[in-house]
């Protein structure tokens, strides 16, 4: 299997402050990688460097090789837009546009690309049936994005983020804001959608990480402490932090 | 992954969006220099041709009709101050009294509600039909037009600004504060006025000093009220005022003499002068006493 | 309850009513005032355009489009400016767009006589002598048919549009102040979240953010149109003060405030009413304006209310 994302000694910097310290890791292609730590380790920062979503604050700066199918992602050169259309992102609370759900999904691909209209209701059904939302909204199409409940909203977030067509779908805690039930359907349609695209989730819940993910990546104080299969790091931790973590004892 | 290629086909050129999301870059840079620079503009040309007309005898003769050597603006400059002051005793103590009201004990109410919808309408008004009102009220009972008329019609633009300055400053003030003036067994009176004003007290300071600056400079209600005399402002009370803005119009609008012309740009560069300073003052003293 | 509380609960209570008996009594006064001129002319003093002071034969209509022909002149201007600046204001470096922020709020203080003086001596000659010759003789705009009769063939500097870019000038820092607040009242996980599907700033702005604050950014407006509408000084300079029914983008006019503020002095009897009917016509088009405005506002704080 390839690997779909390569980082090699990722810093990052709030200002003078850094945030993360030689960060490697090699992320694989169509699975689910996990990202766990306790708070304010940096596993939100990592993340928000994959998209480069960090640049829109001038005091942020990442420094080190990101590389995604063979490229590096931190050049210059690369194009930003691109990049984001590409990796798409889900945050912690859900974050509809202020519009309705079906422009919600035609958005980013109204963006992206020149369709026609009946083009872009087919892929708008398909991105919502993706996210296995087409059965609860597709009445009520024309309602405001921001009127469906909360596990709605998060799904309908990742039907937008599908709508762009990106290969790489990164997930900033996104079931922190949600009910338990909402919650498992999000899980399960992430185990679905892993075959079309490549996962990278931060979690602030062992369980969940255990549950989904295939590889796990433990986060302590801006680096990496320990990556491997799901099942080792939760079995059979090499590290001692990791244990401790996974274990409750901290966190 | 049929359609992924399929749709790739159909990419919207990122070259075009992003020149869309340039040109927007630099309209925006173009504008807000268009913004300072045209008040870099004005205050440029006011004090350039203020400058050369300003000396000691300026501010400390009366006006004087044209021709007539010796002319200055003192007589305008105090009357606009006495107008102003006039204004501030009038509506201040009343107003913060109403911020208090629509703090404290109106909160939510729909009484509260309704007076604070009042209070932003108020604010909103233009000043000249403040002019008007003063005038039915006030000149025509009296007979006269009077500083205290232009007093009382700048008291009813400040009114609702300090009111809901008031109210905006008494708000930031803390439950707990409140709640231990309280428990101590104060008044609600004594609490609100002692303990409750005095910490909001910068903030209130400098509400009702940025709203004198603004309505000094009000000319369009003084015209129906305080009018404009060559005398000095001993009147204030029964006759016509002196006072700057109106004296600004005056001469600017109603006179062809170039030396008049002259006078007005003095009197708009102290006017302008008073208005910035007070701006500036009161904002960096608020600042430094919020930040410790 | 102590007595001295209630006592001074009342006391506050009686200063708090002030206000909206203020507001009532603009409306009694203005209408009692203007009673003489409704009667005199009806109801077609609003769209009759005489105006002999000597025959004594009045209409509101050059006064009412000169409003209108000001203010949207100076909307026009002042939006697309005031919005893309507070966009820039809210992008730029902390410390550099609080300066430009309170450099505007200081041009917000400076008092509205001295934009009348300043268009009066400076803006009113570069008008005349630059602006209107080069739109009007060079490049023929006047002979544009169909379009170049609204625009004038004959100038001297003043008018509708030199009011109107004074105006604008006037009410840019005010819109500009609030739309700046708004952007910034945008929570930063939706502005993330549409640059993660790949926006660029611009889209952002345009397709999400406004629309998120879209109430704000209307109330906004509607206290800038306000401004503008009910501005006296920086028109009457500057408005020509013609009353006649405009014609043309560069015609001199006049204004409801700038009437007023002209011939009140003179006037008595039948136009002093006439007068006080034009200024229940402001009162009536600003109050409707703040009515709208504070509704706005007051909505987004409701929403915003909401979602903490």
């Amino acid at each position: 299997m390839a690997n779909k994302i390569i980082a090699r000694n990722l810093n990052f910097f709030y200002g003078k402050t850094q945030a993360l310290f030689e960060n490697n890791i090699e992320i694989e292609e169509n699975k689910i990688t996990a990202i766990i730590g306790p708070s304010g380790c940096g596993k939100s920062t990592h993340l928000r460097i994959y998209n480069r979503i960090f640049e829109l604050y001038r005091d942020q700066k990442a420094d080190g090789e990101l590389i995604i199918d063979g490229e590096n992602v931190l050049s210059k050169d690369v194009d930003v837009l691109e990049l984001r259309r590409k990796v798409g992102m889900i945050f912690q609370k859900p974050t509809p546009f202020p519009m309705s759900v079906f422009d919600n999904v035609a958005y980013p691909m109204k963006l992206h690309f020149k369709l026609t209209k009946s083009e872009i209701a087919d892929r708008v059904e398909k991105a919502l049936r993706g996210a296995s939302l087409w059965d609860e909204v597709k009445d009520k199409l024309k309602t405001s994005g921001l009127a469906l409940s909360g596990g709605q909203q998060q799904r309908l977030c990742i039907a937008r983020a599908i709508a762009a067509q990106p290969e790489i779908i990164l997930m900033d805690e996104p079931t922190s804001a949600i009910d338990p039930v909402a919650t498992l359907k999000i899980e399960e349609l992430l185990l679905h959608l892993k075959k079309d695209y490549t996962i990278v989730i931060v979690t602030h819940n062992m369980q969940q990480a255990s549950r989904i993910s295939d590889y796990t990546g433990f986060f302590y104080k801006g680096r990496i402490l320990e990556f491997d299969v799901t099942n080792n790091i939760f079995t059979n931790p090499k590290n001692k932090k990791t244990e401790e973590y996974i274990t409750g004892r901290f966190g | 992954m049929q359609s992924l290629s399929n749709i790739e086909s159909k990419r919207r050129p990122l070259f075009f969006r992003k020149l869309v999301d340039r040109c927007v870059r630099i309209f925006s840079i173009f504008s807000i220099t268009l913004a300072i620079g045209g008040m870099l503009w004005i205050l440029w040309t006011v004090i350039s041709h203020g400058i050369k007309v300003i000396d000691w005898g300026f501010l400390t003769h009366p006006s004087k009709p044209y021709g007539i050597p010796d002319a200055g603006i003192a007589n305008a400059l105090i009357g606009t101050i006495f107008i102003t002051l006039g204004s501030a005793i009038i509506s201040v103590p009343p107003a913060i009294a109403a911020g208090i009201y629509l703090a404290e004990f109106a909160k939510h109410s729909k009484t509260g509600n309704f007076l604070r919808f009042c209070a932003n309408v108020m604010m909103g008004m233009p000043s000249i039909i403040v002019g008007l009102f003063v005038y039915i009220i006030l000149v025509v009972p009296l007979g006269t037009f009077s500083g205290l008329a232009g007093s009382i019609a700048l008291s009813i633009i400040m009114f609702p600004v300090v009111m809901r300055t008031t109210e905006d400053m008494l708000g930031m003030v803390s439950y707990t504060l409140r709640e231990s003036a309280l428990a101590l067994g104060m008044t609600r009176a004594r609490t609100t006025l002692c303990i409750v004003c005095r910490s909001a007290k910068n903030g209130l300071i400098t509400g009702i000093l940025l709203a004198l600056a603004r309505v000094s400079g009000e000319t369009a209600p003084l015209l129906f009220t305080a009018l404009f005399s060559d005398s000095w402002p001993t009147g204030y009370f029964s006759h016509p005022t002196a006072n700057m803005p109106v004296l600004i119009t005056e001469y600017s609008t109603n006179s062809p003499f170039e030396s008049m012309h002259a006078a007005g740009w003095g009197a708009a560069l102290i006017i302008t002068a008073l208005v910035l300073i007070i701006n500036i003052c009161t904002r960096i003293i608020f600042k430094e006493k919020h930040g410790k | 309850m102590f007595a001295t509380d209630k006592i001074f609960r009342l006391a506050c209570f009686i200063c708090a009513s002030i206000i909206g008996l203020l507001m009532l009594g603009f409306f009694i006064q203005l209408i009692c005032s203007s009673l003489i001129a409704w009667e005199e002319f009806g109801i077609s003093f609003l769209w009759s355009s005489e105006w002999d002071p000597v025959d004594e034969k009045f209409g509101a209509l050059p006064s009412i489009l000169g409003t209108l022909i000001t203010t949207t002149i100076a909307l026009i201007i002042a939006l697309p400016l005031s919005f893309v600046s507070a966009l820039y204001l809210v992008d730029l470096p902390a410390v550099i767009g609080k300066i430009l922020s309170q450099a505007l709020d200081l041009l917000a203080a400076i008092p509205s006589v001295i934009y009348g003086m300043w268009g009066l001596f400076i803006l009113v000659p570069i008008m005349q002598l630059h602006v209107q010759p080069f739109l009007v003789d060079t490049l023929g705009l006047a002979k544009l048919p169909f379009i170049g009769r609204f625009i004038g063939e004959y100038y001297n500097g003043f008018g509708f549009v030199t009011a109107g870019i004074i105006l604008a000038l006037m009410i840019l820092p005010y819109i500009c102040a609030i739309m700046r607040d708004i952007f910034k009242m945008t929570p930063p996980m939706l502005r993330e979240s549409a640059f993660g599907v790949g926006c660029t700033r611009w889209e952002t702005a345009w397709n999400i953010v406004i629309r998120y604050g879209i109430r704000g950014l209307l109330g906004g407006i509607f206290i800038g149109l306000g401004r503008a509408l009910g501005e006296t000084m920086a028109v009457l300079f500057v408005i020509g003060n013609m009353t006649e029914l405009p014609l043309a983008l560069f015609d001199s006019g006049t204004t409801i405030a700038a009437t007023l503020a002209n011939n009140f002095a003179e006037a008595d009897g039948i136009q002093r009413g006439v007068l006080f009917a034009l200024g229940l016509i402001l009162l009536m088009m600003s109050f409707g304006i703040q009515v709208f405005a504070q509704w706005y506002l007051h909505a987004t704080s409701a929403n915003r209310g909401e979602e903490r």
